[in-house]
């Protein structure tokens, strides 16, 4: 038997966040760094070993252990891709909150252990059913962080995210059993080929897209989101935007296009027309925000958007870069969340208007600051461009308008972003307490430099990160083949001509002359 | 079908009611003083029989069902079961209870003793095959709870909940005599397997009528909605411990008792009392969790939550298949561990004084107060809201597993979606608990016992629990077998 590495992963986490419940501040904080670290390695290793174009599920673990569904874990490319980010961006989630949670640390630290515990779980779960614990189970450590350790509105924002989470994920819930009952097991890889019935598979996409469209969240589920990322403490929300954000996407990835081919080209019209709206929509939003969390939320679901028109291109551009902005999204988003966490535990205030000319006092914050809007907006080099260039060129191949609309967004986005840049960090130093902000100390230098170099590595080789996930995706186009719709651009290939374009009969003759 | 036989099959009831009588006597002559001496017998009695009732359930999943008495009552694996359940509820409520009684001077033996009895009525409703066995056993429960009510004879609302609790039980018990009537006079028997079988020639609409009326009162007995009124005035007045009593070792008997109707005499009329169950159940959820939302009183609140929970089972029994039964059973099981864990708890929430808090001003901040017993009940609210992977999800799966292969897809998604109401009063438990700052003392020190029945609880609720979803599944799958004849 292999050694159980994913069952690892989840279990030192689980561990800590047991241990941290019993500890002190100081000690907590210690023991929790140190877990994710250690996970972080075992995440190291499990890429290192993961055999690219082997088997398409590797690292499988199977056993019996409960009834009506098993502890089934494995992980394809995708799913490693995802689990990267997720252990890459906890032992920073621990640094960020260092200084800045300083009442019950230890029920803090756990809860986040958990949401890690349970991250890892949803992708590497191939049950259906424990995907299904997974998924859910992570509302309640965040209904908890957000509660007890949010913002002054924490209670409303608490209870929206719950229930409408909630309300979403419980008709997946029906939409399973049915499947289950109907296919007969509650394994993934078999239910990956699995044809249902195209009159069932409406019904059960509907089901499933009611719960990923609330976690992605696209318009006009989206509303939970701003109010969550908002009142949520910093590392929350590097949190609910580097990984939860991602499990939506996952979903569709994972269950709603592979299982459900027909009923996805079905309703791509309904995917599209609400990633379009959310483009525009939200980044008009964003572009008139006073609180830069409130911005940068609003910015995330125009991403996500993004994301979803490119998922429903139906061909292998657009599931890669989809992947790809969801992967860079998850870094940059949560990266741009520590940078307004690092002056909001200066000053205790997320409004623009109180800040101004940091480029002056935290000149090298304002590098990192910069970096991270122009990989927000999309500029080469950096991570975000690769996948909306992707994205954008596979929906290209479906729809031209839709393609246009959600262009836009770029547009819009630099529009927001760079706006975003010259209020805080560009201008007079317009109040003296802002002015007097010391400029990044150690702490702050580990939290922010290994994001910076994972944005740029994806921006110039993204090579190393498609790599691992061009089998699956191509397997992915392969199942959606027979359902793809066909693209509205109706290239034809022109008759070639007999000759050169360039061709100079004369010339051609004097020279054989020679 | 001899008498020793007879008497073997019945043993768990003919024990507890001699011991229940030698207590009886124990408790005239010892006065108040033998309050613990009796109460410790009981318990002990009450492990004995949960004990035999164990012992008849692997009997009766080996051979044929262990019928006494010329078929009017039956120790079969289904019996058992509810039975376990039964005793193991009445077990740990009485373990949490003198405390309660002992601060109010009121720590009396008849108390054990009356729970005795209580639960000599609910063996015998849970394995009667025989309409008057049923009715029997009904009353012999009814009766003693109806006392057990009103058990602080000085505190005005329990006495006002006992009286309340008697007058509308007594209207429920009409409503089941006047069917059981109904029931006989078109058939000519009181027994199960004769009534199914009268009803397989002819079901008249005469016969339907008593069929609903027997439904109607049963679904009084279970706090169904539309007769659910009285659950929240006796549960709010009662003493929190028979509080904790009337939630767990009653309702599962009469949950039982309902099922065993449902799939044995009218298990060929599965149509005609149906549509009864699905109404009765979706109205459950949703009555229950709105009712909740604007309680302040956390015994109320309770109350709504067990309406709420009752819906969830007769989604199950909506089924009617062994899968349904079986999964009525695991979620009943599961029930009583998350509605013990929560009485408990309540239990032993108290001002330094010793009085007993029940609102939600009282728990405001309980988190940096009395963290475990925070943490605990954030445990069986999530658990009772049945959010994974707490084991409180297990018992909704499986009722909404078995609704979904009975076809009935959509009682699944409107009930489940209703769920979603419910989580929200829920998740104030834990709002309140944590989110919000201390306003006042609390008690810090509890009795040991109290932390037993609490751990227990809490560790067979938490995600541990799924370890027992295999044999959970065996036994509730035996005990769903027992009415393979009639399905």
């Amino acid at each position: 038997m292999e050694f159980p590495i994913l069952s690892l992963m989840l279990a030192v986490p689980l561990v800590a966040a047991i241990a941290c419940l019993f500890l002190g501040a100081q000690s907590a904080r210690m023991v929790a760094l140190f877990a994710t670290l250690f996970d972080l390695a075992l995440g190291v290793l499990l890429w290192l070993n993961f055999d690219i174009g082997g088997a398409q599920w590797q690292f499988v673990e199977r056993a019996e252990i409960f009834a009506g569904f098993s502890y089934a874990l494995g992980i394809d490319g995708i799913a490693l891709m995802l689990i990267m980010l997720s252990v890459f961006l906890m032992p920073i989630c621990i640094l960020a909150s260092w200084d800045a949670i300083t009442k019950r640390v230890g029920e803090y630290m756990s809860a986040f252990l958990l949401m890690e515990v349970l991250m890892i779980g949803v992708f590497a779960a191939q049950d259906m059913f424990l995907f299904y614990i997974f998924f859910e189970a992570g509302l309640i450590p965040m209904y908890l962080i957000i509660g007890v350790w949010g913002g002054d509105n924490r209670i409303y924002a608490s209870y929206k995210f719950f229930l409408y989470t909630l309300l979403g994920s419980v008709l997946m819930l029906i939409a399973m059993m049915w499947m289950v009952n109907e296919a007969g097991t509650t394994d993934i890889p078999t239910l990956l080929n699995y044809d249902f019935s195209p009159q069932a598979q409406t019904w059960l996409w509907l089901a499933f897209f009611a719960s990923f469209a609330v976690k992605m969240p696209m318009w006009p589920v989206h509303t939970w989101l701003p109010d969550a990322h908002v009142q949520a403490p910093t590392a929350g929300s590097v949190i609910l935007a580097g990984v939860l954000l991602k499990l939506g996407g996952y979903g569709f990835i994972r269950f709603s296009l592979p299982m459900f081919p027909e009923a996805s080209a079905q309703f791509a019209w309904l995917v599209f027309a609400l990633s379009m709206v959310a483009v525009i929509y939200t980044s008009l939003v964003a572009l008139v925000q006073h609180d830069m969390k409130k911005l940068i939320a609003y910015s995330s679901v125009a991403h996500m958007a993004i994301v979803t028109a490119g998922l429903f291109a139906f061909n292998v551009q657009g599931i890669e870069g989809a992947m790809m902005v969801m992967l860079g999204h998850g870094l940059v988003s949560g990266a741009l969340f520590l940078c307004v966490g690092v002056i909001y535990d200066r000053l205790h205030t997320r409004e623009i208007d109180r800040y101004g000319g940091l480029s002056i006092n935290m000149p090298k914050y304002a590098v990192f600051f910069l970096l991270f809007t122009m990989a927000s907006i999309g500029l080469p080099g950096t991570s975000n461009f690769v996948g909306e260039f992707l994205a954008l060129a596979g929906l290209y191949k479906v729809s031209s308008l839709v393609t246009l609309i959600c262009t836009t967004g770029i547009i819009l986005g630099a529009g927001y972003m760079l706006y975003l840049y010259r209020r805080v960090a560009f201008g007079e130093q317009r109040n003296a307490d802002a002015a007097r902000m010391p400029d990044l100390n150690a702490r702050e230098w580990m939290m922010l430099a290994p994001i910076a170099a994972a944005t740029l590595w994806m921006g110039i080789y993204p090579e190393s990160f498609l790599a691992p996930m061009r089998q699956d995706i191509a397997a992915l186009e392969v199942r959606m083949a027979r359902a793809a719709p066909e693209g509205d651009s109706h290239l034809r290939v022109g008759e070639p001509m007999e000759r050169n374009a360039n061709f100079v009969a004369a010339a051609h003759d004097a020279e054989g002359a020679h | 079908m001899n008498l020793a036989s007879s008497l073997y099959f019945t043993g768990t009831e003919v024990g507890l009611s001699i011991v229940g009588l030698v207590l009886l006597l124990v408790s005239a002559w010892g006065g108040p003083r033998s309050a613990r001496l009796v109460t410790i017998l009981t318990v002990s009695a009450l492990v004995g029989a949960t004990l035999f009732s164990g012992h008849l359930f692997d009997l009766a999943a080996s051979e044929t069902a262990g019928r006494a008495f010329s078929d009017l009552y039956r120790a079969d694996t289904f019996g058992s079961f509810a039975k376990i359940l039964i005793y193991l509820a009445t077990i740990a409520v009485l373990m949490v209870t003198p405390r309660f009684f002992d601060q109010r001077g009121a720590h009396r033996p008849e108390y054990p003793v009356l729970m005795l009895f209580n639960a000599v009525g609910m063996g015998m409703m849970v394995s009667a095959t025989d309409l008057m066995t049923l009715y029997i056993g009904l009353e012999m429960s009814s009766l003693s709870s109806y006392v057990l009510a009103s058990f602080l004879r000085n505190d005005t609302r329990s006495a006002e909940a006992g009286l309340k609790y008697f007058v509308l039980g007594a209207l429920a018990s009409g409503i089941i005599l006047y069917g059981v009537s109904l029931v006989y006079g078109f058939t000519g028997s009181t027994n199960y397997e004769s009534i199914r079988a009268a009803f397989a020639v002819e079901f008249s609409t005469g016969a339907l009528f008593g069929v609903v009326f027997v439904l109607a009162g049963l679904a009084f007995k279970v706090s169904a909605v539309p007769f659910h009124m009285w659950t929240p005035d006796v549960y709010e007045g009662a003493p929190t411990p028979v509080t904790a009593f009337f939630a767990t070792a009653p309702k599962v008997a009469a949950m039982a008792m309902l099922v065993r109707m449902a799939m044995e005499p009218f298990a060929g009329e599965v149509d005609a009392w149906r549509q009864i169950v699905i109404f009765a159940a979706l109205a459950s959820i949703v009555v229950g969790a709105l009712g909740a939302i604007g309680q302040q009183n956390l015994k109320r609140l309770l109350a709504y939550s067990s309406i709420n929970n009752v819906g969830f089972i007769l989604i199950g029994l909506a089924a009617a298949t062994p899968a349904g039964v079986a999964g009525v059973m695991t979620y009943l099981a599961i029930y009583v561990a998350m509605t013990v864990g929560s009485f408990t708890a309540l239990l032993m929430l108290r001002d330094p004084m010793g009085q007993n808090l029940e609102t939600f001003d009282d728990i405001a901040g309980l988190s940096t107060n009395r963290p475990a017993l925070a943490w605990c009940l954030l445990a069986l609210m999530f658990s009772l809201a049945g959010i994974p992977p707490l084991f409180g999800f297990w018992g909704k799966f499986v009722v909404f597993q078995a609704a979904v292969q009975a076809d009935l897809v959509a009682l699944a998604a409107i009930g489940i979606a209703a769920s979603v109401i419910g989580a929200f009063y829920y998740i104030k438990f834990v709002k309140v608990m944590f989110f919000e700052d201390a306003t006042r003392e609390v008690e810090t020190e509890s009795p040991i016992g109290h932390w037993i029945v609490l751990g227990l609880s809490v560790a067979i609720i938490s995600p541990l629990g799924y370890f027992l979803t295999i044999p959970l599944g065996e036994w509730s799958a035996a005990a769903a077998a027992s009415f393979a004849a009639a399905m």
